[in-house]
């Protein structure tokens, strides 16, 4: 048809509706101006609005001081600090437990993933009954029950559960004894650099040595000696630099020491165990994807137990595991914003919510939270697609 | 007559290799390992079980109309049965409650008439449920016409709320997802991309912020005057956010439809809108049920979140009953309450969003 | 060609169209609503509470109900909009309510860059802390290291942090979104104080589960003027909401109550004639009726009534009028006359 129009310069006037090209330009031009339209016609209106009102725009309003405390903070502030640095504040607590909560729902999950393809009928069973029950539950609710029905339950600062080596537990959060790092630590750390670096040898020079003779020696124990000996020899040679400061009950609460608040480990919980029941599903459909031939056939070439799961399986599954568990990981990243219903100090509640309280400022700052929360993802979402494609399955 | 040889009946089977014996063997005592995964296991389950049953069902107590009556040491679900009639139609007046029934009912039977299958003229039933329903239900929970009382959206609350909140969400989605699906697939750059930024944009950011915009900015976006509602601008935000998601559902339909159908659609000289709407999307809706029903367990959860820009859904009536002097101290039951409630929705969805999958499966493969 | 053209030329017009949006007329919209559309707390016994069956009592409800009978006639055309403290400026900026009566404090930054304009003070309050009487302390100076709960996005979060910093002592602020949830972090333990303005301190004790246990420390750290507001740039909306409450304080100052405002109608005193609209005619000017005071004494009260009623003598608060009586009677309760 296309070509018949382009042919025949006659036909072309009458049937320019019927010219896929045309027709498309003519879609794409009305498309581009309805959503610029749109979009101008938003703005339009937002800016008279404000405008008529006296609100004041702009985002000037970051350096002016906050006036306000936040109770977490990983960098140092205080209440003549900026606006901008209660941005900074909040994202780096949204950060700290998406980061936390990541690493323990992964752990989690894994493990109940496994449980619920394991040969043990009731360990299936409690797998599967904990998958069925977290999944179908609001989020929101599990961090109302964990924050103000299980934590509520710890006894006052002054009846803490003394957990034994200076950690204590009350409803004002968990405290630990914190490692004070003394001169001459940074030895040790060197020699930690230089472990891992002897480990990567050995195991490298082992797959060499098997991959030229076929012997195969064990390096787990050796790697895990040097990891523990090299350090510890070095920590005791340069005289100990390290001391521990531990909490202490001074008028109302434990002071010094490491505490981690109550909203954080309800939080914390609350992710963790949400999200590992969706990444359990995960796992289990991984694994389930690799075919049994596989596993046979690892088993005819009288590979091992562990080097079945370890060298055919698990490679295998991860290809299958990694896209559906990016997501989880962005939803657990995303879902940390519900901080804001306990009071946890994250981006949203504290910059969404006290600051924007405070100035007044909603469109900017609702904008830059959306901001941050976008860059996260596809930061996120883009390492992952590297990470897929590498471990992609090259067709021959 | 040579004697005939008669086989000895076959013994039965060593006693440790069948029955429950056996079983255990196999499935709970297998390797030392795993006897030990199982006494773990089988201590947990019978000290938590006992106990939760001690506590929901025997220790518990039921009947009454104040915390006086609760005595025992278990769970006092006097607070929920109390309050029952406010956590499911929240501020509704009390003379309308038959209007939210006998919405809840027309529901019912039409989702029962579609989860059948053996119903007849079900696409029929679907268009109704997408189209004809939302209006009915509209006029039956607002009023304002027929000689319905008005019932303003600030006294809807409750389950009612929750379930409101997600159909719309879902029911509006749907159509504008199959759109940006299309755009996403589309040969126009300009159309796929634009559909590309909207579907990452939404997917990028939390629900919750989305709300906030809705219910304190968009008042700001709009021409000055033009009033709505709360509840309805909550809907915007939740059917902009779920929109996006549901493309993504749809899009995985159409991927799964073989290229010989559109190859097909276009030797019969069929045009775009044809092709799509009588070859395609009715293959590819098909498909896409189990897809659907997952996001709709996902947004009824979520919805959960209206609560931050004070909406009184089932949680935040609960949540607010809690802070009663007279009920203090009762979070546990109503928690929990809450927790079943949704959890026997969710279920029942996933259930049937895995067996529609089963159902699919061994018809395409 | 020409069929884009013209297309581009109509989605220029339509965006030209779009662009003039009419000037706000808050009055001319709420009579057209038949309502008034309130932004009240979610819950603050004494100031706006919504009771089992969802009626509002208190204070800032008694201001909406005063300015729905000035402008409808009737005090029962309010539509409440409960919204949390972080909401409120947004909800009154968007113009998703007309008027913002929500126990909240007038400050310069509030009405130089929010947009919005106090239009008097329902009440004079200040900030104070409640704390466990079994913490043995009895001044806000011992209070060195400890937690407090603070609700979020207050003018408290600032006064409390000021505070802390001009006497040298640190704490550890828990901020919570609603009061409610403030209360239950307060009464299981998560803080020792709970700081707030003196009048909600009151209100949210009778909420604990055993009130006898808390007290109210003597110190006041900051003045709190509470206080109703309307978007800028409606003058005469701001005018209305104004006289409405110096409206109930003249006529707790002329001895009108609700009880004997038929019969005052009749007075003598030429002020109460004004006030009431038999005489004078000032009603229209502000662009409501002649008797609109009338209306609001009479649905509603007086200054004096409505204090009692919701947090003084008759309500459980008991609360005394203190700052808040009538200038007369040594109080800062002082209306600009009628005339």
């Amino acid at each position: 048809m296309q070509k018949d129009s382009n042919e025949n310069p006659e036909l072309k006037k009458t049937n320019l509706w019927n010219d896929a090209n045309f027709r498309a330009m003519l879609f794409q031009v009305v498309a581009i101006l309805a959503v610029f339209g749109f979009i101008g016609y938003i703005v339009n209106n937002a800016l008279t609005n404000m405008e008529q009102r006296g609100i004041v725009t702009g985002f000037g309003f970051l350096t002016d001081q906050a006036g306000f405390g936040i109770v977490q903070t990983l960098i140092e502030y205080t209440e003549t600090d900026s606006y901008g640095r209660t941005f900074i504040v909040g994202l780096l607590n949204t950060v700290l437990v998406s980061f936390l909560g990541i690493i323990l729902a992964t752990l989690l999950g894994f493990l109940i993933g496994v449980g619920r393809l394991s040969s043990n009928w009731l360990i299936s069973k409690l797998s599967s009954l904990y998958i069925e029950i977290f999944r179908n539950i609001p989020l929101l609710l599990q961090i109302f029950f964990w924050y103000f029905a299980v934590l509520r339950a710890l006894p006052p600062p002054k009846q803490s559960f003394d957990l034994g080596a200076g950690a204590f537990l009350n409803i004002r959060g968990f405290f630990l004894p914190k490692p004070i790092f003394e001169d001459g630590f940074s030895w040790v750390i060197g020699a930690i650099i230089l472990a891992i670096a002897a480990v990567i040898y050995l195991v490298k020079s082992n797959k060499r040595r098997q991959l030229d003779t076929g012997i195969y020696k064990p390096v787990l124990l050796p790697s895990l000696a040097i990891l523990f000996i090299i350090p510890a020899l070095v920590f005791f040679v340069v005289g100990q630099p390290l001391s521990w400061d531990y909490p202490a009950l001074r008028g109302f609460n434990f002071q010094g020491g490491l505490s981690i608040i109550p909203e954080l480990m309800a939080l914390l919980v609350a992710l963790t165990i949400y999200t590992a029941a969706f990444i359990a599903e995960v796992v289990r459909s991984g694994i389930e994807a690799v075919s049994d031939g596989q596993s046979e056939a690892a088993d005819a070439l009288g590979l091992s137990n562990g080097q079945r799961l370890r060298l055919i399986v698990i490679p295998q599954a991860l290809r299958v595991i990694i896209p559906p568990l990016t997501n989880q990981y962005l939803n657990l990243t995303k879902n940390s914003s519900l901080a804001t219903a306990i009071g946890y100090p994250d981006l949203v509640s504290v910059f969404s919510g006290t600051t924007l309280n405070q100035t007044g400022q909603a469109i900017e700052i609702i904008f830059m939270t959306m901001g941050v929360y976008l860059t996260l993802s596809l930061l996120t979402s883009s390492l992952m697609n590297w990470y897929n494609r590498r471990v992609a399955l090259v067709e021959r | 007559m040579g004697k005939v040889h008669v086989p000895k009946p076959s013994l039965p089977p060593p006693s440790n290799s069948i029955g429950a014996i056996a079983w255990a063997k196999k499935h709970l005592f297998s390797t030392p390992l795993n006897s030990v995964l199982t006494i773990i296991g089988m201590y947990l389950v019978v000290t938590m079980g006992y106990w939760t049953i001690n506590w929901a069902f025997i220790n518990a107590d039921w009947v009454g109309d104040s915390r006086e009556a609760c005595t025992s040491s278990g769970a006092c679900w006097v607070f929920v049965s109390a309050r029952f009639n406010q956590f499911i139609y929240g501020f509704y007046p009390e003379s309308e409650i038959w209007r939210v029934n006998l919405m809840f009912a027309i529901f019912t039977v039409l989702l029962l008439a579609l989860v059948i299958e053996k119903t007849p003229k079900k696409p029929w039933i679907a268009a109704f449920t997408l189209v004809v329903f939302p209006i009915i239900a509209f006029f039956l929970l607002y009023g304002d016409a027929f000689g319905l009382e008005r019932v303003e959206t600030h006294k809807w609350g409750g389950l009612m709320l929750t379930l409101v909140l997600a159909v719309v969400g879902i029911v509006a989605s749907l159509p504008i997802g199959v759109l940006l699906a299309l755009g996403r697939r589309s040969n126009m750059p300009i159309i796929k991309n634009l559909c590309v930024v909207y579907i990452e944009f939404w997917r990028g950011v939390p629900l919750i912020t989305v709300l906030f915009m809705a219910s304190v900015m968009l008042p700001l976006f709009m021409h000055a005057g033009a009033e709505t509602d709360k509840l309805i601008r909550a809907m915007i935000g939740i059917v902009l956010f779920q929109a996006a998601y549901m493309a993504e559902v749809v899009r995985g339909g159409l991927q799964a439809i073989p290229k010989g159908q559109f190859e097909a659609a276009d030797a019969l000289g069929l045009n775009y809108p044809k092709t799509m709407g009588l070859i395609i999307l009715p293959q590819a809706l098909k498909l896409m049920t189990p897809g659907i029903v997952n996001t709709f367990i996902a947004l009824f959860k979520d919805t959960s979140l209206v609560l931050i820009i004070g909406l009184f859904d089932l949680l935040a009536i609960v949540q607010s009953a809690l802070a009663d002097p007279k009920w203090l101290g009762y979070s546990v039951e109503g928690y929990v309450f809450v927790a079943f409630m949704f959890w026997i929705f969710c279920f029942g969805m996933s259930k049937y969003s895995q067996h529609l999958e089963k159902k699919l499966n061994t018809g395409h493969r | 060609m020409t069929r884009n053209k013209s297309l581009v030329s109509a989605a220029i017009v339509s965006l030209a169209i779009g662009s003039t949006a009419a000037q706000a007329d808050t009055l001319e919209n709420v009579t057209k609503k038949g309502y008034v559309q309130c932004g009240v707390s979610t819950g603050l016994p004494g100031f706006s509470n919504p009771d089992e069956k969802g009626n509002w009592t208190g204070i800032d409800v008694d201001v909406c109900r005063g300015v729905a009978a000035a402008v409808l006639g009737d005090a029962s055309k309010v539509k409440y909009i409960p919204l949390n403290a972080k909401e409120r400026f947004t909800a009154l900026q968007s113009g998703e309510i007309d008027l913002l009566s929500r126990n909240t404090t007038w400050t310069l930054s509030r009405d130089a860059s929010l947009g919005m304009n106090f239009s008097g003070v329902t009440y004079y309050d200040g900030q104070g802390f409640l704390i466990n009487k079994g913490l043995g302390v009895k001044s806000a100076t011992e209070l060195d290291g400890a937690s407090i709960c603070i609700q979020a996005g207050t003018t408290t979060e600032l006064n409390v942090s000021d505070y802390f910093r001009l006497k040298g002592m640190k704490f550890e602020p828990i901020v919570f979104d609603t009061s409610d949830q403030t209360v239950k972090g307060f009464e299981a333990g998560r803080c020792d104080v709970l700081t707030s303005d003196q009048s909600q301190l009151y209100a949210l004790r009778i909420k604990l589960a055993e009130p006898e246990k808390a007290m109210v420390l003597p110190e006041v750290i900051s003045k709190e003027p509470l206080g109703p507001s309307v978007r800028q740039g409606d003058d005469k909306w701001f005018s209305i909401v104004k006289w409405t409450l110096f409206a109930m304080i003249n006529a707790e100052e002329l001895g009108v109550s609700s009880a004997n405002v038929d019969k005052m109608k009749t007075s003598d005193n030429p002020s109460i004639k004004r006030l009431l609209g038999t005489e004078g005619g000032l009603g229209a000017n502000l662009g409501v009726s002649d008797d609109w005071a009338y209306k609001i004494v009479k649905q509603v009260g007086n200054y004096g009534e409505v204090f009692d009623r919701n947090v003084g003598e008759n309500s459980p608060l008991k609360i005394s009028r203190g700052l808040n009586a009538l200038w007369s009677d040594g109080g800062l309760m002082y209306a600009p006359p009628a005339r």
